[in-house]
């Protein structure tokens, strides 16, 4: 009696509002193990993580208040400035190659009549394996003396270079198994994209002569744009989220030059291992604004332009 | 030759050699595995399989309670995964399928929720678990990670399509209460969309490596990835044996996937040109 299907739910009468509130207790109770966990393991840490953030607190001896000072000291720490540029930089260096590379793949696998389903196997397996050893991997092959790429780089005649020893170097060796990581993943969504636009939009293209570059600018990357803004606000919060690359291939102090130090390893550190618990609070929210700050910007960037609204 | 035949070739030729960059770490890494540190630092470096893979693994084993930790990985790879089916179908199928007060409330704060980074919560969840006495228990890991709004989000994608209302109408007549008709109604029918679920949600949390990295404390009871990046901290100069533990722990990965990944492959492609 109380579980109606909704199309046939009659609302003719009208209970007391308690009652009718109870009588979907089933469905509350469907949903609470969600809100229940996020109310207790989300929301509450968010909320503590807002009030941390204006405290002083070593996770032993009695929190103080000390206002926007944890803000103050993050606003004047080169560290947290070189993190950030870090990790916009890393960002940067690995999806915009990745985004390419997987729309150039797509449209040869769109192409190809035969084994597709073989490449798109092959091509999403980066994405299913663990993070950790491909990090020792990718930190392996980028090694000094004894890596794939010098000895590569050494029957080439080129001299060898300290990958994991120089800024540019750790950044090269992140953002390649970053991109080697996610081309395959996007490529497969840019893939079901294309297969989703209209033939005749081809068609028309070819009736009206225009060759294959005109109608890849002109029909196939715009229709294509919701895909693309999908992917990018993807990788948008993966990258400003890089923690186990850096941290597994150059350690917590970020490497040489601190330069795979990432916001959120720098985050890592101040709360997990120097204690810093408000000081750490602080540089968590910044994270969420950058989050926030770089959908937002996404945003505008594939909806704002080029639509009615 | 035709000019058509021609650009064939030199598409598959591109899509293979694709192909041999994306399976190349894994090769290598067997390769790695298989032979002796002496010959992975030779120059030029040894390129084929050796026979030294047994004694990697026994040392692998020597040095970190490999066994220990991959059944601590699957422990709470495997609970997760079952609860974030159960849990997020459940809830997805009543969002999809009635209505009641504060529907599309709830449902937009599940949404806002997918945009709030992990590290927002870290310091104070490490708080509660200490409370709960949870530190260094893999409840830490598998409880917070219960149900999820992605998934919730993504089911009910998918309920919406597949599911008619009339089904779900016809069920409650004949008498199946609303439990009686998500287990014997909607789940049968979503088989595609769990498999995604299922093997995103195992992949995720075999992998995840920051949380069990902060909250299990004692180097006995850690999880795959936290063994092996203490493995490569203690012993990076051993690629050989670090090799061979990445090896070990990819394995049970490459398996779910090499079952699942036709369904998988499908599911994660129509739901980002559907979202």
């Amino acid at each position: 009696m109380t579980v109606t299907a909704s199309v046939s739910a009659p609302r003719v009468t009208r209970a007391p509002v308690k009652r009718r509130i109870w009588s979907y207790w089933r469905f509350y109770l469907a949903l609470s193990p969600f809100y229940v966990l996020f109310a207790v393991f989300g929301l509450y840490p968010m909320l503590s993580t807002i009030v941390l953030a204006f405290q002083r607190w070593d996770g032993l001896s009695a929190r103080r208040f000390t206002g926007l000072d944890n803000f103050a000291f993050l606003i004047k720490d080169p560290t947290f400035w070189q993190a950030l540029e870090n990790t916009v930089v890393l960002f940067l260096m690995s999806t915009v190659p990745t985004l390419v590379l997987a729309l150039v793949l797509a449209v040869m696998l769109q192409s190809a009549v035969r084994f597709t389903n073989v490449y798109r196997i092959a091509y999403f397996i980066p994405n299913v394996t663990s993070l950790v050893a491909m990090a020792i991997f990718f930190s392996s092959i980028f090694s000094t003396n004894f890596g794939l790429v010098n000895a590569a780089l050494r029957s080439l005649g080129i001299p060898q270079q300290d990958w994991l020893g120089q800024p540019w170097g750790i950044k090269i060796a992140i953002s390649t198994m970053i991109v080697w990581q996610w081309v395959g993943y996007n490529t497969l969504i840019y893939l079901a994209g294309l297969q989703a636009i209209p033939k005749e939009q081809y068609e028309a293209a070819k009736v009206d002569g225009a060759g294959a570059v005109r109608t890849f600018f002109s029909i196939t990357l715009p229709q294509l744009r919701p895909v693309v803004l999908f992917t990018v606000v993807m990788s948008t919060i993966g990258g400003l989220q890089t923690f186990t690359e850096p941290q597994v291939m150059v350690g917590n102090s970020g490497g040489t030059g601190q330069s795979g130090m990432t916001v959120v390893l720098f985050f890592y550190r101040a709360a997990f291992l120097d204690n810093d618990y408000g000081y750490a609070a602080a540089i968590a929210l910044s994270i969420f604004a950058l989050v926030l700050l770089f959908t937002a910007i996404n945003w505008r960037i594939f909806r704002g332009r080029g639509e009615d609204r | 030759m035709t000019r058509s035949k021609l650009r064939g070739i030199a598409l598959h030729a591109a899509l293979v050699l694709a192909t041999l960059v994306f399976l190349f770490p894994f090769v290598w890494t067997i390769v790695m595995a298989s032979n002796t540190t002496a010959d992975i630092y030779r120059f030029p470096p040894k390129f084929t399989f050796g026979g030294h893979f047994g004694d990697n693994v026994r040392h692998v084993l020597e040095n970190v309670a490999f066994f220990q930790s991959m059944a601590n990985t699957a422990i709470v790879a495997v609970s997760t995964t079952v609860l974030v089916l159960f849990f997020d179908s459940l809830a997805a199928f009543t969002f999809a399928k009635f209505r009641f007060p504060g529907r599309n409330a709830l449902f937009v704060i599940l949404l806002a929720t997918m945009l709030l980074p992990a590290q927002l919560a870290a310091v104070p969840q490490f708080q509660t678990m200490a409370l709960l006495g949870w530190v260094g228990s893999l409840k830490a890991l598998i409880i917070p990670g219960a149900a999820n709004a992605f998934g919730i989000f993504w089911m009910r994608q998918y309920f919406q399509n597949s599911i008619h209302d009339e089904l779900v109408e016809a069920a409650t007549l004949d008498g199946c209460g609303f439990f009686g008709t998500y287990w014997h109604v909607a789940l049968p029918s979503a088989r595609p969309a769990l498999a995604f679920l299922g093997i995103f949600t195992f992949v995720g949390s075999w992998n995840d490596y920051m949380w069990p990295l902060i909250v299990l404390t004692d180097p006995d009871h850690v999880t795959l990835q936290v063994a092996l990046s203490s493995l490569n901290r203690a012993h990076g100069v051993d690629y050989s044996m670090v090799m061979t533990g990445a090896l070990l722990a990819m394995i049970p990965l490459v398996i779910v996937f090499a079952v699942f990944a036709r369904q998988f492959i499908k599911g994660a492609t129509e739901g980002a040109v559907r979202g």
